[in-house]
């Protein structure tokens, strides 16, 4: 009946989870939904079963509130939060990197002076979080946790370590491309993003229920980082480089003649 | 028209991914539900429990709350991260817990025109939820602006419910249920409208 092949864990194998990510993507292209943003309703990430809305997004026009978003300053954040390496006793382990890049909406313009958060596994996959039971060491002077404020051309800048890869229970034998946790404010509510940033050449990228929600390519190419040479520096960290654009109410590209003042 | 070459716009915004499971110990923060001290002079308690298609409790949502003060008017002031106490911000952050309940200690917004209708726009995240949602929950006790409001009037009568809070003694009480029966209104804030 099901010739689905048997694993050890008795979880669906990555070739049987692979095919059916290819058949959604394929699917999804001709519904006419934005393929650029996660399908909600993604069976491959087997935790959007009982939890994605099964109604469509209800448009409504934002209303005083909606064309804000909260605002931060130099009282919410410790410059030294945005260095992740710091708070222990000694180094953490792993491959010292700096991860940087700019906050734009859909204008090009920078999101200045916003609140960006970031969360990650250690060097070896492993979160300090009493849910997360890889049984891969903690690392005393790692937490993996930073936030820091745009500047003012809406540039970020974290310094970390780089996380590792990670296994789950979506599936047999599956792993968790390596990853750091991103949230993001623009200056509108609708604007708030939550998402994850990946790392070049990862073999683990191709393989990803939750990378390839985002059901377009060039979507999920988005969310990968690119090494940067120029960002890596002498004898201290590797470098990478990820820009992020913020959508929301006011996200859609420029008409001829519209915002000459932006 | 300006004479100033012009960026070309991106026509790409970065996707959304989920929260994941393991956000706890990263965006929580001392004081994140308590825009207003709790007894505090006006303090609500706005709350719910979030539920799942199976009526479950979600335990590891993150609910966020934005909303204007009591004068109708948007709160510019920073501060969220490291509460003064004295500050009316108008950001808060929760997790649900075993339960799927979450909670704020927080004013009631005022609207933010005469006649409109007030409400606090809350965003949800989830494992499980590969993007945030976005709803609006409606304080109940101005029929005439409930009734007067854009959003809701667009609504079939049996969804328009979902997005209205009910009261008990502590203040507006508004569930949030992801899938299934009486299905919260999630909305597209994009300004476009689909197609
Ligand atoms: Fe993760």
């Amino acid at each position: 009946m099901d010739s689905t092949p048997v694993t050890a864990s008795g979880l669906e194998p990555q070739s049987a989870l692979s095919a059916r990510m290819a058949a959604v993507e394929e699917a999804r292209r001709a519904t006419g939904a934005d393929p650029r943003q996660p399908a909600l309703d993604y069976p491959p990430y087997r935790s959007t079963a009982l939890r994605h809305p099964t109604k469509d997004l209800h448009h409504a026009d934002p209303e005083a509130v909606e064309l804000f978003a909260p605002c931060f300053g130099e009282r919410d954040v410790d410059p030294l939060e945005a260095d992740l390496t710091l708070g222990g006793a000694g180094e953490p382990l792993g491959e010292r990197t700096v991860v940087t890049g700019r906050v734009t909406d859909a204008r090009g313009r920078p999101v200045r002076r916003q609140l960006v958060e970031v969360w990650q596994a250690n060097a070896g996959g492993r979160y300090v979080h009493s849910g997360d039971r890889h049984p891969a060491p903690l690392d005393p002077n790692f937490t993996g946790a930073g936030r820091c404020l745009t500047d003012d051309d809406g540039y970020y800048r974290f310094q970390t370590v780089k996380p590792g890869p990670y296994p789950w229970r979506n599936h047999h034998n599956a792993w968790r491309p390596a990853h750091i946790h991103f949230s993001l404010f623009g200056t509108e509510f609708s604007q708030r993003l939550v998402t994850q940033m990946y790392f070049p050449g990862d073999q683990l990228l191709a393989l990803d229920p939750i990378l390839a929600s985002v059901t377009d390519p060039r979507g999920r190419a988005m969310l990968v980082a690119a090494y940067d040479h120029g960002v890596t520096t002498h004898e201290w960290a590797t470098g990478y480089r990820w820009d992020i654009v913020l959508g929301g109410a006011h996200g859609t590209p420029l008409e001829d003649g519209e915002g000459d003042r932006a | 028209m300006s004479t100033a070459p012009r960026e070309e716009p991106p026509t790409r915004t970065t996707p959304g991914q989920t929260v994941g499971p393991f956000f706890h110990y990263a965006l929580p923060y001392d004081g994140d539900r308590d825009l207003v001290p709790p007894g505090s002079a006006g303090a609500v308690r706005l709350g719910g429990r979030v539920t799942d298609g199976a009526g479950e409790a979600v335990r590891d949502a993150l609910v966020e709350v934005w909303q204007a003060g009591p004068d109708g008017a948007v709160p510019r002031e920073t501060g969220s991260l490291r509460r003064d106490g004295w500050t009316f911000t108008g950001f808060g952050r929760t997790c649900t817990g075993r339960d799927g309940r979450y909670w704020f200690s927080t004013l009631e917004p005022g609207p933010d025109r005469p006649g409109a209708a007030a409400f606090f726009a809350l965003t949800v995240f989830a494992r499980g939820l590969t993007d945030r949602l976005f709803t609006r929950a409606y304080l109940p006790d101005d029929t005439a602006a409930l009734a007067a409001d854009p959003l809701l009037a667009s609504l079939p009568a049996g969804r328009r419910a979902t997005l209205v809070a009910r009261r008990d003694g502590r203040g507006p009480v508004f569930d949030i249920r992801l899938q299934g029966e009486g299905e919260t209104v999630f909305l597209d804030l994009s300004g476009r409208r689909a197609p």
